[in-house]
């Protein structure tokens, strides 16, 4: 079920334009931050209300990367390799999180809290190597930076099941 | 923000004021004095303003900005539209990175005077949408232009209109090409569009359009309060103005860095990034992003400006310079650019 | 008149209309420029980079497709830059695609393969390993093979421009780009088939073709499809004589390269295991297999003992609408001038007979419209039927009108048909109130408080528009009939410019049937049997005596043979049993039913004698559509055990001591052209095959009862008994929607 917020939130971006289907990508971003990939339902609810049969979402969604039909983890590790980053180490930062993680390339960790994802360049040329978790990014990485951000991650995690 | 004593700082300028995001700083600091000297002029002159900075498209393909607005069509009853490409993805380059998150009311200013040079009344900004941080910051800057009466209806009492608003990406590279990114702000897959026509008569939903770069519409702003010949003169003939170069790779100081157009390849390595890291000796840079033909080390005297470039044979592109040292694999930096091509379905 | 724009292609000069795009007028030159992503009549795609041509004076190379033509403009379309960047585009081409020709659909008939063969890349300088992947099921019509695609677009783009259908779209991206159909896995469509068709390679391949056949295997034969009364062009391939499918191969004709899903995979009845192929004699209650000889001398010794003891007026003849116009011709030869009986008709699916009688009255008898006529109006208006479902080529044309060069569409219907997406104007009107609706367009009656469902305001804005148009071709179904003809001929005659008419009946040859007289009381060629002349012309030609009252109508030879008035029936290619729902005690007063038929039908299931027809595939003549266009049909193959209606007419006469002068159709037709008013058509076009139109004119009686004239309601998925029989048709999920689901 999507929120209600999130359900107003489409309705305010669809009337930034003057063609409702221009909201699409940004609708499927949103809804994608709040249930954690684009869902099926999602993907209907779009389709309505921005007057478009569903094959047009699903369109879109293949061609943008950052749109995932499938959920990832909830700390998603998206590392560049790009030529920047890669000049500086980011193959090998790549490979300590996947080391680390115990997870390769678009695989996520049993537990559901990482996944891991090779990125092409993320705008943080130079701040090399660099990655975003979610949305945000990291830069001048380290091994040993990636290690404290883990051990970070996972007892946020603990902390908020706690409270739960 | 690293600094080098050799920048010449016009759209950094208010990077280092705390608060450098927030109208007020901005205000205090000349902020929105352009938009009100060019709604005083009429729309025309705005154009043969920047015509006259030879302001140059930093998105990469370096075509005159002016012209480009000169381009859209005086008399037409459909609406217009101004886009700011801000879908910055060329592999090396960070630059509209920070113009927006320390600078974002520069931006905003340069659009609405977009807006009024060919009268359009609506604007888009499309920010790729790993930068949502920043998408955060830009709409928070609206926000605060609309409340004071930047953005909106009859702007400064000048009876122009000019609505904005941001628009995210989702992760592809080919949305940087501007048919491209208008086919995506329109809901499509971000494919090329046939051109002719061009955006400037046939571009958003069927509308004359133009787009321009975060880089260059924050140029704008001081193109219009000091004047155009005042901006080309910083630069080189024909390719007026300073420019953000982002040093990166093999580099002992990696930063972007503000130059004036033009400014020695060699010494930008040398002098401003500190040259090749660990005292190696450079082998070869990429000197606009990744899409331009690398120089080889005997080749770094080039000014960089666009003409220079295209003259021996490269470009000036988006202003990422990327450096490799001499120990670098060049079939494995090739690879890596293939690879990322491959996977955004270009070329 | 516009300037012509001059240019220079391959050293020749040539002048086109300004707009005309470089990759047309070299084809008018007779230089073929290669594509892939370009195809005639869809959207310019820009994608594949095949039709790459020097224009001097320009940096790069061009794409045909894309580049619009400019005065003094020089064009090479083959230098040897030109051919390495083909070469070059087939590399890439060809780096996932494999090389499976030997066992693909498509090699043979494949636009990549002839483009490796004419350009000569035959090597690589790719070492990747190809990505591949497990070929999909879409529907058990369409299957899609990945890795075979090119990505050319023209699937996606056919069934949205086409068919607006939209029921392709592209997955992924870059080498992972794929098309994705629009149920998940699977596709929900109308299952025409066209995107297998305009497939360059063997990406989408056919359930009915796929792996059964080499193309260079078959026999290519242009017929007409036998399904609707649109008439489409269609070439059969047929193997060993088994037909393997159907397309419009030289996308001639009047449906160019239209074909619906009954067009391209329907005909599959024609092979099914069902078929008759013997005679079947009812002895002691029982159906047993029988010679031809002695099926045939038992009806004839039937019929003449009914004859004998009861009288023509106790035989009645049931015609055909899928049968040639030549075997309607002989057949009502047959029931008057041997039989000697008007007790003859068919199921009338359309009241052809209204249309002419008004128009003739009118002294407008030219005001058919042809199905191109149709793709070329500028302003349409439809009354009534669905066509989508009933005339998927009428509607294709409709459609194509409309996007092609802007043609307004008005709409007249009780629901919310398909094609109201096109239209600029719809009147939705109650159920059954289309005739109430054109009385009231004509300002003949005020509408009624309950006739336009929509706003109140609809009518007269519906009118007003239509007064503006001019040229504006009418089309109208079974809602309209009788009386009700005549109201919307003389209304549409009034607007302005050359307004034309198309009345919609249901099946192949309905027009031809009723063209042919399958009537009571009229004669071939709507000639009033009253008529002394026309009657005496027929006479003469056939040396025999007509009968001069007029006979009974279907529904009266029902009642007559429920009364036991009528004694004796045959049915050819007709199942009346089906279609007036009737149970067997309604046939009890028949002493003797004779069937000629392709299956078991429920009437044949009741005969005392059935014989087994050859179907359309299996004969030759001709068939007029139902704009009253004629066309050839041809035969493609033989049935063994099967006879054609035209050899068992041919056969019975002989029994009856007739000397009928016929050795083939072509005979008949001769016949028919001679004495059948509307039907001077020239052989020759015909006989290449080209649609001749008809021009019938004729004051054939009024219609007797408005429950003569109805549609079976045919969906696209069925085609009144036939459709029982048709695999390909029952295959699809979407044959079990609801009639007029529009997809």
């Amino acid at each position: 079920m999507l929120s209600d917020a999130l359900k107003h939130k489409f309705d305010t971006v669809i009337a930034r334009y003057p063609l409702k289907r221009s909201a699409i990508v940004p609708l499927l971003l949103f809804a994608q931050d709040e249930i954690g990939h684009v869902s099926d339902e999602a993907v209907e609810e779009i389709a309505r209300r921005v007057g478009v049969r569903p094959i047009e979402v699903v369109e879109d969604i293949g061609y943008y990367s950052m749109l995932h039909r499938k959920p990832v983890g909830r700390y998603h590790f998206q590392v560049c390799t790009n030529i920047s980053c890669m000049l500086r180490g980011g193959e090998e930062i790549f490979a300590h999180c996947a080391k680390k993680l115990g997870i390769g390339h678009k695989q996520t960790t049993p537990d559901g809290l990482f996944s891991l994802e090779e990125v092409e360049c993320l705008g943080a040329c130079c701040g090399a190597p660099a990655m975003q978790v979610n949305y945000d990014y990291y830069e001048n990485l380290t091994p040993e930076k990636i290690d404290e951000l883990i051990e970070k991650l996972r007892r946020k995690d603990q902390g908020s099941r706690i409270k739960d | 923000m690293r600094g080098n004593p050799l920048e010449v700082k016009i759209l950094t300028r208010r990077f280092g004021l705390p608060n450098s995001a927030s109208i007020d700083v901005y205000l205090a600091n000349e902020g929105y004095q352009a938009l009100k000297k060019a709604l005083a002029i009429k729309p025309d002159d705005v154009i043969n303003e920047v015509k006259k900075s030879a302001l140059r498209g930093r998105g990469g393909a370096g075509f005159n900005a002016g012209m480009k607005w000169g381009f859209v069509p005086k008399q037409a009853n459909k609406p217009k539209y101004v886009v700011c490409n801000a879908d910055e993805s060329e592999p090396g380059t960070c630059k509209d990175r920070v113009l927006m998150e320390y600078d974002p009311h520069q931006l905003l200013e340069g659009i609405v005077i977009a807006g009024y040079a060919i009268q359009s009344h609506q604007g888009y900004i499309y920010i790729r949408g790993e930068y949502r941080y920043l998408m955060e910051i830009v709409d928070h800057a609206i926000a605060e232009a609309y409340a004071r009466g930047y953005l909106g209806k009859n702007i400064l009492g000048s009876g122009f209109d000019f609505d904005l608003c941001t628009h995210s990406g989702a992760g592809a590279y080919e949305c940087g090409e501007e048919t491209a990114l208008l086919n995506s702000l329109e809901g499509l897959r971000g494919y090329p569009r046939v051109k002719p026509p061009f955006p400037a008569v046939i571009g958003l939903y069927g509308c004359p359009t133009i787009i321009n770069n975060v880089e260059t519409l924050s140029n704008v702003p001081h193109i219009v309060l000091q004047g155009g010949d005042w901006y080309a003169k910083l630069g080189t003939p024909n390719n007026g103005g300073t420019r953000l170069f982002c040093l990166s790779g093999h580099i002992e100081r990696p930063g972007i860095y503000e130059l004036p157009m033009g400014f020695p390849l060699g010494r930008m390595i040398e002098e401003v990034g500190g040259g090749v890291w660990r005292g190696k000796r450079l082998k070869c840079v990429i000197p606009g992003g990744s899409s331009c033909p690398v120089l080889t080390a005997e080749e770094i005297d080039v000014p960089m400006d666009f003409d220079s470039l295209t003259k021996i044979g490269s470009m000036l592109g988006s202003g990422g310079v990327v450096v490799l040292d001499e120990d670098t694999c060049m079939v494995k930096a090739a690879w890596r650019i293939m690879k990322f091509y491959a996977h955004e379905s270009c070329g | 008149m516009v300037d012509l724009i001059k240019l220079t292609i391959d050293g020749k000069p040539v002048a086109v209309p300004p707009g005309t795009l470089l990759i047309d007028a070299a084809k008018q030159m007779g230089i073929e420029v290669p594509s892939f992503c370009y195809y005639p009549g869809l959207s310019l795609q820009g994608a594949c980079r095949m039709c790459l041509v020097a224009i001097e004076k320009m940096p790069k190379l061009q794409t045909a497709c894309t580049t619009v033509v400019g005065n003094g403009m020089v064009v090479h379309t083959e230098t040897p830059e030109v051919a390495n960047a083909r070469k070059a585009m087939l590399e890439f081409l060809l780096t996932n695609h494999p090389l499976d020709c030997p066992v693909c659909d498509k090699g043979g008939e494949c636009e990549l393969q002839d483009a490796v063969f004419r350009y000569g890349a035959a090597e690589t300088r790719f070492l990747e390993t190809k990505q591949h992947e497990e070929e999909k099921k879409f529907s058990s019509l369409v299957y899609y093979d990945r890795p075979r695609c090119i990505l050319c677009y023209r699937c996606i783009r056919v069934c949205d421009e086409g068919m607006d259908v939209n029921a392709y779209g592209i997955g992924f991206r870059g080498a992972h780009s794929e098309i994705i159909p629009n149920r998940g896995e699977h596709l929900e469509c109308e299952e025409c088939g066209a995107c297998i068709d305009i497939c360059p390679v063997g990406a989408l391949t056919s359930g009915t073709y796929r792996y059964k056949t080499r193309p260079w295997e078959v026999t290519y034969t242009g017929t007409v499809c036998n399904h609707c009364g649109d008439g489409c062009k269609t070439t059969l391939s047929v193997r060993n004589n088994v037909v393997i499918r159907a397309n419009n191969r030289d996308h001639s004709g009047v449906n160019g390269e239209f074909l619906c899903v009954k067009g391209r995979f329907g005909w599959d009845f024609v092979n099914s295991e069902q078929r008759l192929t013997s005679p079947l004699i009812r002895k002691n209650g029982k159906q047993e297999e029988a010679s031809w000889e002695e099926a045939l001398a038992h009806t004839a010794e039937r019929l003449q003992a009914v004859l004998a003891q009861h009288g023509p007026g106790a035989v009645a003849v049931i015609g055909s609408n899928r049968t040639t116009n030549e075997e309607n011709y002989l057949l009502q030869r047959f029931a008057r001038s041997v039989l000697g009986t008007n007790n003859l008709d068919h199921h009338r699916t359309a009241d052809f007979s209204s249309l002419v009688r008004a128009l003739t009255e009118a002294g407008a008898a030219d005001r058919h419209a042809t199905i191109e006529e149709i793709g070329a109006a500028s302003s349409i208006l439809v009354i009534g039927n669905d066509p989508t479902h009933q005339h998927p080529l009428i509607a294709y044309q409709v459609r194509q009108a409309v996007r092609q060069h802007g043609a307004r569409l008005y709409v007249v219907n009780a629901g919310e048909i398909k094609l109201r997406r096109q239209a600029s104007q719809y009147l939705q009107v109650s159920p059954r109130g289309e005739a109430e609706a054109v009385r009231a367009l004509a300002g003949q009656v005020t509408a009624s408080q309950d006739l336009c469902t929509g706003e109140a305001e609809a009518l007269p804005t519906f009118a007003q528009a239509l007064t503006k148009e001019s040229d504006t071709v009418v089309i109208f179904g079974d809602e309209i009939q009788g009386q009700g003809v005549g109201d919307l001929v003389r209304w549409g005659l009034t607007l302005s410019g050359r307004t034309r008419f198309v009345a919609l009946g249901d099946y192949a040859n309905s027009r031809g049937a009723a063209d042919m007289g399958l009537f009571p009381d009229t004669l071939p060629g709507y000639q009033p049997l009253s008529s002394e002349a026309a009657r005496q012309q027929f006479e003469s030609a056939w040396g025999s005596n007509l009968p001069t009252t007029s006979g009974r109508n279907l529904r009266s030879i029902l009642e007559g043979i429920r009364a036991g008035e009528i004694k004796a029936l045959l049915v050819f290619g007709a199942n009346p049993v089906r279609t007036f729902k009737l149970e067997k005690a309604a046939f009890a007063g028949l002493q003797f039913l004779f069937v000629a038929e392709l299956f078991r039908t429920e009437t044949a299931e009741f005969a005392d004698i059935v014989v087994p027809a050859t179907s359309f595939a299996e004969k030759s003549g001709t068939m007029t559509n139902t704009c009253g266009q004629v066309q050839a049909l041809k035969r493609t193959m033989r049935k063994a055990g099967t006879r054609s209606d035209l050899e068992i007419l041919l056969a019975l006469a002989r029994l009856f001591g007739q000397k009928w002068p016929y050795q083939s159709s072509e005979d008949v037709l001769r016949e028919i052209i001679a004495l059948v008013p509307g039907y001077g058509i020239p052989l020759p076009g015909l006989l290449v095959g080209h649609a001749v139109a008809t021009r019938p004119e004729g004051a054939p009686p009024p219609l007797e009862r408005p429950d003569l004239v109805f549609s079976s309601r045919d969906s696209l998925f069925t085609s009144g008994t036939l459709s029982r029989y048709s695999w390909a048709l029952n295959s699809v999920d979407e044959a079990k929607k609801p009639y007029g689901h529009a997809f």
